[in-house]
């Protein structure tokens, strides 16, 4: 019933090559012998080579790093929070507002956040660095997890928190025993958006950085405006990598939960 | 009390590090441009009254004068409209394919346009400098195939920016496409098939309208973001290339005239509003409709 | 009082509407219709009725062209429909979920397929209007699919798909929906529309009760096969399968082995000390298994052992359902069986003839219950 009319089959092979080619001729030349990125000249990792001894990609990758891990972890705490307002809040005042300073970030260009967090850290006379990058990319995050979770809270049958009082927890117990084992999806794949969005950023990280702090994606930057080379491609071979391996795993895994979950099901329909 | 530590930590968190920023980028492009640090006039330090009297609409002037500006912003509007018009008619088949797939097929097809979202956004831009350089892939491939004879100039012109915008939005005009048109009840089209439509008709007046929303969503998830996009025009196109992204960070770092950025950050701001509440509204009605 | 009864099957001079010729339909290894063979005739509300995945619902989207049969062919008015798309047919359906186009009013719904004809402006409103009315929907036609009841909802549904008059409906759980209440309501309804606008019908159901209420044959499905086509009474009363017989209703079921005893006559061995005796026009064979299938309210209850009744046993109360309007009572006889009797509440008592673990006595005549093969 459900077979693909050849339209349809033309534009996904059309469309999932347009995506997937420029990455594949990037990580296929970054295994190229020369250092002319264009012309194959035999396979070599050399490139992979050069790129562990420049101190420098070393140096961006764990500020990056750092900078990832804390305004993730931040975020996913803030975001959580800022959800379970949005959709269990009720009514407050301000609650407008509210839900507007989470949504605007989302679509808001990051010139536009990058240079107002630029001038207020300024002006409050804040030294720039590590630190501020961490708030920067943890306001923006923040508005992401809680879209996140807000969405998975929403379907959440609420009857199952009422229980938990009905049975004597407390208000923070029915949150910590019921509702956040049932989020937790949402605020797994919440903290691994932030922590992707951070890791990715440029923009708003160059606003808000100053001399002592260097992001990855600020050294990439300022190598590939001179042009394509090899070792920013082994760079990008291994970032698209990790961030392949992590993505499918998780997916194989959520898939791996549903089918169990399914498989169970059926086994306790046949005892009853 | 709880509920009350709970609204106000990421309220007060947003009001500090969104709203209150939004305040002073107003503040400064209001100010004059001076040499010290930080370099514009009058700052607080100078007192209330003396900061509200020199406050001026100066570089809004300034920014209607030099046409510089009023350029950067048409070809910014006029580009990310031409892009999102172009990742709608790339992403709407690719939606429609993926919601029609076997049913086993749909979670791995998602996760493959995902997944490039997860990607870095700089390397994804990156990977096409390679391929539309003069000597670049796909130069040798239209060559080789013969289909011309001389290499084509695409990078650094706003062919290239229309296709890294494209290339990079697409999944953000995918997702909610394809979630429209998954909700879809099959026999929505089945009744209007039954009531005498051909398939062509069907889509046209069941499967469009019913996607209306999803459409709109993805129109202004692309379009909002290419308006200001930084990136892509700076390392696909050319120097001919106006996008007000690239003239705000060029005129924050190279230019440090940190008043006429921020007039420029203002205005930018002021355009993106009305996309943004119509976005907001849609989400809304949207959202109403699920319900 | 000479009235004519409906009933174009049992004349050989009616040409049928809708002939299924051997049809068989597989999806992959299962097979969904297995080699049917079955006439509807015009003017017939016809059900399919059947648990799911019986085929009921493959039948009607066959008729409907959404799906096409492996094998054999369906007709329609003596004309091969094998080729013809959905939206070339001369029928309609109404949808188990209405498949209303939430982004039209109802007005638009109902003009809907009126619009794909070549039918003028004014045309099209007159018939719209003229549906609304027979709907009673009248003052609903600006509201949008969401904005009305699920009744009205169920209402649209029917008047989008009668607006194109079609030779043949076809209904897909039509008051699934619906609460029970609403339902009865609506089953009339239905009847009634199905007489004025002398369209036939064709509908699929897994509520028997709904089926015995509006149509004129029943056709009782199972594992792609029709297992019997008779009007409601005969369904009801005459099953030919104790399939039939425990799909529709309640009844008792008793097995045993059959023994002639006079004209169409024949004593089962159920295992009780007395054999029961029934009358069957289908003959059995000496020793032959069969299963007698007795109603519950044709098992009549009492303290005592009526003294002219044909088939009696005793045994003792076990349960009581309480319906309102009837009491079953589940009594278990000496041997273990349980068997259940029901008697009308005809008076508005207080205190119950018997009771938990009373002795009774149940009784039936031989015409009560049915004999079938095993």
């Amino acid at each position: 019933m459900n077979r693909l009319s050849p339209f349809n089959v033309v534009s996904l092979t059309f469309g999932f090559a347009f995506l997937y080619l420029p990455m594949l001729i990037l990580v296929i030349f970054s295994f190229n012998e020369s250092k002319l990125v264009t012309v194959w000249a035999g396979f070599s990792t050399q490139w992979y080579g050069t790129l562990f001894q420049n101190e420098a990609f070393l140096d961006a990758a764990w500020v990056t790093l750092k900078v990832a891990v804390m305004s993730s972890t931040l975020a996913t705490v803030l975001g959580t929070m800022a959800a379970y307002v949005l959709v269990r809040g009720g009514r407050f005042m301000g609650r407008t507002l509210f839900s507007g300073m989470i949504y605007a970030p989302l679509v808001m260009p990051e010139v536009i956040t990058g240079l107002s967090l630029l001038l207020l850290f300024i002006g409050i006379g804040m030294d720039r660095g590590v630190m501020t990058i961490v708030l920067a990319h943890t306001t923006f995050s923040m508005c992401f997890v809680s879209v996140v979770v807000s969405s998975r809270l929403s379907t959440f049958d609420r009857s199952l928190e009422e229980a938990a009082l009905d049975l004597g927890a407390s208000q923070f117990d029915a949150f910590r025993l019921v509702t956040l084992p049932i989020i937790a999806p949402a605020v797994i794949s919440g903290w691994l958006l932030a922590f992707t969005l951070s890791l990715d950023d440029l923009v708003i990280a160059s606003f808000t950085t100053g001399p002592a702090a260097t992001t990855l994606p600020m050294k990439i930057w300022s190598s590939v405006r001179l042009g394509v080379s090899p070792e920013i491609n082994a760079l990008s071979s291994i970032l698209i990598g990790i961030v392949s391996v992590g993505v499918i795993t998780a997916s194989l895994l959520s898939k791996r939960h549903a089918v169990r979950v399914r498989r169970e099901e059926q086994a306790a329909q046949r005892v009853t | 009390m709880r509920r009350f530590v709970l609204i106000a930590v990421p309220y007060l968190w947003l009001l500090a590090l969104f709203l209150v920023p939004f305040a002073i980028v107003f503040k400064i492009s209001l100010s004059d441009i001076a040499l010290a640090i930080p370099p514009y006039t009058p700052t607080l330090k100078d007192g209330l009254g003396a900061l509200l009297a020199g406050l001026d609409f100066e570089n809004f002037v300034f920014l209607t004068q030099d046409d510089l500006y009023w350029k950067a912003y048409v070809s910014s509007l006029q580009i990310a409209f031409i892009s999102t018009l172009v990742t709608l008619l790339v992403g709407y088949p690719m939606a429609y394919a993926m919601a029609r797939a076997p049913e086993e097929w749909r979670a791995t097809l998602m996760m493959l346009v995902i997944l490039p979202f997860w990607t870095s956004f700089l390397i994804r831009v990156y990977a096409w400098v390679g391929i539309l350089s003069t000597e670049g892939f796909l130069n040798q491939l239209l060559l080789w195939l013969g289909v011309i004879n001389e290499p084509l100039t695409i990078l650094n012109t706003n062919w290239a920016v229309y296709i890294g915008i494209v290339y990079t939005y697409l999944p953000f005009m995918i997702l909610p496409i394809y979630a429209a048109i998954e909700r879809l009840d099959e026999s929505l089209i089945e009744a209007a098939e039954d009531l005498g439509c051909s398939r062509l008709q069907a889509f046209w007046l069941v499967t469009i309208p019913l996607s209306r929303n999803g459409i709109v969503a993805g129109c202004f998830l692309v379009f909002i973001p290419a308006l200001g996009e930084f990136v892509i025009p700076s390392l696909l196109g050319g120097s001919g290339t106006l996008m007000i992204g690239k003239v705000l960070f060029e005129e924050f770092f190279s230019n440090r005239d940190w008043p006429v950025a921020s007039a420029v950050a203002v205005i930018l701001l002021l355009i993106l509003i009305i996309p943004i509440i119509l976005f907001q509204r849609n989400e809304q009605r949207q959202q109403e409709a699920e319900q | 009082m000479a009235q004519t009864v409906f009933a174009p099957w049992d004349d050989p001079q009616q040409k049928p509407l809708i002939q299924f010729v051997n049809v068989t339909k597989r999806f992959g290894d299962f097979v969904a219709i297995d080699n049917l063979t079955q006439d509807i005739y015009e003017k017939e509300f016809f059900a399919l009725l059947g648990p799911s995945g019986c085929g009921k619902t493959t039948m009607m989207r066959m008729l409907a062209g959404f799906e096409a049969p492996t094998e054999g062919s369906i007709l329609l008015s003596g004309k091969d429909i094998a080729g013809v798309p959905p939206n070339k047919r001369a029928v309609n359906m109404m949808f188990q979920s209405y498949a209303l186009f939430p982004h039209l009013s109802v007005w638009d719904n109902i003009a809907f397929g009126l619009r794909r004809s070549a039918m003028g402006k004014d045309e099209i409103a007159a018939r719209v209007e003229e549906m609304l009315t027979l709907t009673r929907l009248g003052k609903f036609g600006r509201r949008k699919p969401h904005q009305i009841s699920g009744g009205q909802r169920q209402r649209v549904a029917l008047a989008r798909s009668l607006a194109k008059a079609p030779k043949l409906l076809l209904l897909d759980e039509p008051l699934g929906a619906l609460d029970k209440k609403l339902r009865q309501d609506t089953q009339f309804e239905l009847m009634d529309i199905q007489e004025t606008t002398g369209t036939t019908f064709v509908i699929v159901t897994h509520d028997q009760e709904e089926a015995m209420t509006v149509a004129s044959r029943v056709a009782v499905m199972d594992e792609g096969r029709i297992i019997q086509v008779a009007t409601p009474e005969k369904i009801y009363e005459a099953p030919n399968s104790v399939y039939v017989a425990d799909f529709i209703g309640d009844v008792n079921i008793l097995e045993g082995t059959a023994k002639a005893n006079g004209d169409e006559s024949y004593a089962v061995d159920w295992g009780n000390s007395v054999p029961a005796i029934a009358a069957s026009q289908r003959p059995f064979s000496d020793g032959q298994k069969a299963h007698l299938a007795i109603r519950p309210e044709k098992i009549a209850i009492s303290a005592e052992r009526p003294a002219d009744a044909v088939n009696a046993v005793q045994g003792k109360v076990l349960d009581i359902a309480y319906l309102g309007n009837l009491s079953t009572y589940h009594v278990e006889l000496p041997t273990g069986q349980v068997i259940k009797a029901q008697s009308a509440n005809t008076r508005r008592v207080s205190r119950r003839a018997y009771t938990w673990e009373d002795p009774v006595w149940l009784s039936w005549s031989a015409t009560a219950g049915v004999l079938l093969e095993a």
